[in-house]
């Protein structure tokens, strides 16, 4: 009897040991040491076209998009991003040496981008698209460096994030980072162009296209083998940038500049929602830029093969002439598209309006997912998104129901899609989360 | 507070985010001739341009055109001589005159877009503005002989 209790005990004991062990081990490779704390360099000491590099690049990784809370400073961070994982505040970037990072070295600064560790050797979280700014050059991350360390410094602390324990642990991203993370510079892809090259170097690093477009794993990590083949953020469809992308017209490196460029083309509808900042922060990025983003992914979409199929402008003529069915007064989709849309979205003839926003072309209407549709006919489209100067109202007083209809109504008269399913409860639920996060 | 361009000149208000641009509009400057009908973008009378494009500014919150050039009716031609409007007082179009504002801003933009509107086209891009006094033939003949006036001084110049 004694005899196997000793030998229970000495595994039990040999097993704590080895965990033990094991624990210390984990603990010791997620140590990073703390880079010493620096006086923040003053703003002469960076050249001005230093500067002026770094804020074109920090346009194209909208990096002020995500370090800016709603109505507060500029990169003063506290913005929340919504994670499966808990609510997440960004930080402050801007020069403040006690709450920003203006104690940090422009070596802290490159160690955070490429690595993902913050000055002080904790590890940072990867909605902190650290993976992708990986890639980002040394040289670019400078010129990054230097526009930040040049903004007002703000004295700001964001909220505390709402991760449960025991995944706030920082140390526990070191495993995170061993199984889906690989630092490293990019690699130019050989027999590609110049132009394909800068464009991968862009939407893979600073601009971190896949951070929206790629689904994510259960553990919050893009699937490699699903690059670009689409996801939900912040309730809005990100389309797959694939040749799965469902938009009738093919996405030529044309149509994919005049989008990334103008926020707006005829044959594909606007840049709304979570992409409106994106088309904003591209914007100081020089043309030949977004001209090299935009040949990299018709590459990847296979526009080229697509733009010898059927003319989509013969396909809206003859979705147009079903509307002539009889009976389609009586259709309440119908009835309410004539009076609540039809003013602004009416066309005919081959080639749609620019002024007219066609959605038979558009993308919302042939995505599998009803909710980009939704969130803007619920609450439109601003002067300064899609048409520049020019508003569409939200139709929140309308109805789930008779938003359903007109969404009906819409996927079955301008598409050949099978329908959606379930659109009353969809229209409810985008409104309830709209309205929770507002 | 909010900038923004009403017939031309730069105004500024203080009012909340969601507040209606058609309530800018009449109580806060003060035109009246953009008229309230339901208050749900369903009848077309609040219409007025923003960006040049029609638009009912019953349900635009002013929160969301920064920015923006507005016209309204009275900004639509010093004179009120546009060529629209002369074929409503030629035709005598309006009955009680309600829904007319709302009527003529949108035919604007119809003639822009559809220099020779057919029936089809008057259809698609008027039907969401309502008259309860059913002038809608007079509407429809008023468009086609501004469209026909607007054709001609085109072709002249």
């Amino acid at each position: 009897m004694s005899g196997e209790n000793s030998v229970f005990k000495k595994l039990v004991i040999g097993l704590v040991a080895l965990g033990c062990l094991g624990l210390l081990g984990f603990f010791g490779l997620a140590w990073r040491p703390a880079i010493a704390p620096i006086a923040p360099p003053p703003p002469q000491s960076f050249a001005p076209e230093l500067i002026a590099k770094g804020e074109a690049l920090a346009g194209g990784g909208y990096c002020a998009e995500c370090h800016t809370a709603m109505g507060g400073k500029r990169f003063a961070g506290g913005y929340a991003m919504k994670t499966p994982f808990g609510v997440i505040y960004s930080t402050n970037i801007t020069p403040d040496s006690k709450t920003g990072i203006g104690a940090w070295s422009e070596a802290a600064f490159a160690r955070a981008m490429h690595e993902g560790v913050a000055r002080d050797g904790s590890h940072l979280f990867p909605v902190f698209p650290y993976d992708h700014f990986t890639i980002v050059s040394d040289d670019d991350v400078r010129a990054i460096y230097a526009f930040l360390m040049t903004r007002p410094p703000v004295e700001a602390t964001p909220p505390a994030n709402t991760i449960p324990f025991p995944l706030n642990i920082r140390a526990l991203q070191e495993g995170w980072k061993i199984l889906f993370f690989r630092p490293g510079g990019f690699q130019a892809v050989a027999g590609k162009s110049d132009e394909w090259n800068r464009g991968a170097y862009l939407a893979l690093g600073l601009s971190h296209c896949g951070a929206c477009h790629t689904p994510r794993n259960l553990l919050g990590a893009e699937k490699p083998s699903d690059a670009y083949a689409g996801a939900v953020v912040d309730n809005w469809v990100a389309p797959a940038l694939t040749a799965a992308n469902p938009s009738p017209v093919p996405w030529s490196q044309e149509e994919l500049f005049r989008y990334l460029h103008s926020g707006v083309t005829v044959f594909h509808g606007i840049a709304a929602g979570s992409m409106s900042p994106v088309v904003h922060g591209l914007s100081s990025l020089p043309d030949s830029d977004v001209q090299a983003i935009a040949s990299y992914f018709a590459d990847i979409d296979h526009a080229a093969n697509r733009m010898a199929a059927a003319d989509p402008t013969v396909a809206r003529a003859k979705s147009y002439a079903r509307l002539a069915s009889a009976g389609q007064h009586l259709d309440p989709g119908a009835r309410l598209y004539a009076v609540a849309c039809a003013s602004c979205h009416y066309n005919s003839g081959r080639i749609p309006l620019a002024d007219r926003p066609d959605l038979a072309l558009h993308t919302p209407l042939n995505l599998p997912d009803p909710t980009n549709l939704i969130q803007v006919v619920l609450h439109g489209v601003r002067t300064d998104e899609g048409i520049p100067g020019v508003v569409m109202p939200g139709f929140s007083g309308l109805s789930d129901a008779d938003i359903a209809h007109i969404a009906s109504y819409l996927r079955s008269t301008r598409t050949s899609l099978p329908p959606w399913r379930d659109l009353e409860a969809k229209v409810a639920a985008v409104r309830r989360v709209a309205s929770a996060s507002r | 507070m909010l900038t923004f361009h009403v017939n031309g000149r730069p105004v500024t208000v203080d009012v909340e985010d969601d507040t209606p641009l058609l309530w800018v509009i009449r109580d806060v400057i003060g035109l009246t001739g953009t008229k309230f009908g339901c208050g749900i973008g369903m009848c077309g009378a609040c219409t007025v341009h923003v960006g040049g494009r029609p638009t009912r500014s019953c349900i635009t919150p002013v929160g969301s055109i920064p920015g923006a050039e507005v016209t309204t009716i009275e900004g639509l031609d010093p004179e009120g001589r546009h060529p629209l409007q002369k074929a409503w007082i030629d035709l005598q179009v309006p009955q009680c005159g309600y829904c007319q504002s709302g009527q003529i801003m949108q035919a604007v933009c119809l003639l822009k877009d559809f220099p020779s509107p057919t029936d089809q086209d008057i259809d698609g891009v008027m039907t969401g503005n309502l008259c309860r006094c059913m002038t809608y033939v007079r509407i429809r003949k008023a468009i086609k002989q501004a469209a026909a006036e607007l054709r001609r001084s085109a072709s002249n110049d």
